[in-house]
């Protein structure tokens, strides 16, 4: 089993591009890798649980993390996201990178 | 160690840069022996047709004697060993037919992506 | 000296994308923890360590130039290598060559060196992860 750390700056509402990419995600966790997702920048604007979209719900197998940065910048608080997904500082990526996962920003 | 480079942003800067700046970049990686593939996939696929044609710019008296042949640079990819694959369905929903494709291009679909990423060390998106 | 390498490739030009903070960021918390970083620009990214950035003043806001201390990236990149240093890492800073000759940014902050994609190819071999931040 690999593991995948995806970095998504978009939204679904950016580029319909952007629930391609969250099908790689679900793609490559049902060939059995572990796969985290990490939204920062736009993407946090599809992590509230009020939002009409339901990409990310459709991620059952992926980690969900949202940047706690881009969460405040655009004031989102994190009682506004949806269940299952994590607040999660920048030092997700670092880690991620220091144990050798494979890294895509999408 | 091996690298896939994944295009999918396309026609951006190449009338300046006179090409596309990751199709230069994986055939510079492959002139330093570097093992890189790549995979064209939305709006990228289009890179995969023949007979691209950029008109040559002209700004008063500027003229561009060298416009962008992206085609002619994919092709080159694909004689020096490179596999360059496009995703099926960007390729389909395009209206783009397969007769009009570079010879030596691989197709991908969308669900195989995640079994093609498995051989490659490093994923590059672009 | 830790033993981590972190490679990254960086492609926006300053002020334009909000992928350019968020990269900055990510170089930030790997220095803080005493890893090694290389950064390999290319395309508009060379402009990041032009040294000829020069701040100013905001009116709208009603600040002098002193008072909005205007971000500059050339500013974080010096910044960064100085906290690398002291956190007992490196940050290595390559510019694409040719990329800096068509945008005419030359001048390039102490610390910054001009290269070619072989070396990024070269760091990638050599790091615990690479991460490409493409322009979109």
């Amino acid at each position: 089993m690999k593991k995948y750390f995806l970095i998504e700056s978009r939204n679904p509402w950016d580029s319909q591009q952007v629930d391609r990419n969250y099908q790689i995600a679900a793609d490559l966790a049902k060939a059995g890798n572990e796969v985290t997702l990490f939204m920062v920048e736009n993407a946090v604007l599809a992590t509230r649980s009020s939002a009409k979209t339901n990409g990310l719900t459709n991620l059952k197998q992926v980690k969900l993390l949202a940047d706690d940065f881009s969460l405040k910048e655009r004031g989102i608080m994190p009682s506004e996201i949806f269940a299952g997904i994590e607040v999660a500082s920048i030092n997700a990526v670092v880690d991620a990178m220091a144990n050798k996962q494979k890294m895509i920003w999408l | 160690m091996k690298a896939l480079q994944i295009v999918q942003s396309a026609y951006r800067c190449n009338s300046e840069e006179q090409d596309d700046p990751v199709i230069w970049f994986a055939l510079v990686l492959k002139g330093a022996n570097a093992d890189v593939d790549i995979v064209l996939r939305e709006n990228a696929v289009n890179y995969a047709i023949s007979d691209q044609n950029a008109p040559p710019l002209s700004f008063g008296q500027w003229q561009q004697t060298q416009p962008p042949r992206i085609d002619r640079d994919l092709q080159q990819a694909i004689d020096k060993g490179l596999n360059v694959y496009v995703v099926n369905e960007d390729v389909r929903d395009r209206g783009i037919s397969k007769v009009e494709m570079l010879d030596g291009i691989k197709s991908i679909s969308r669900q195989d992506l995640a079994s093609l990423f498995d051989n490659y060390d490093l994923i590059w998106h672009w | 000296m830790s033993n981590k390498t972190l490679s990254f490739l960086m492609m926006d030009g300053p002020f334009e994308q909000a992928r350019t903070t968020t990269s900055f960021r990510i170089i930030a918390a790997a220095i803080a923890r005493g890893y090694n970083v290389n950064v390999f620009a290319y395309e508009g990214a060379v402009s990041l360590s032009f040294a000829k950035q020069t701040p100013h003043a905001n009116s709208i806001h009603g600040h002098s130039s002193e008072e909005e201390n205007h971000p500059l990236t050339k500013d974080w990149i010096a910044a960064l290598m100085k906290e690398a240093e002291a956190k007992g890492g490196k940050l290595d800073w390559i510019n694409c060559g040719l990329c800096v000759d068509e945008r005419g940014v030359t001048e390039a902050i102490a610390g910054c060196r001009r290269g070619a994609p072989k070396d990024f190819w070269q760091w990638a071999t050599e790091s615990d992860a690479t991460l490409v931040i493409g322009t979109k």
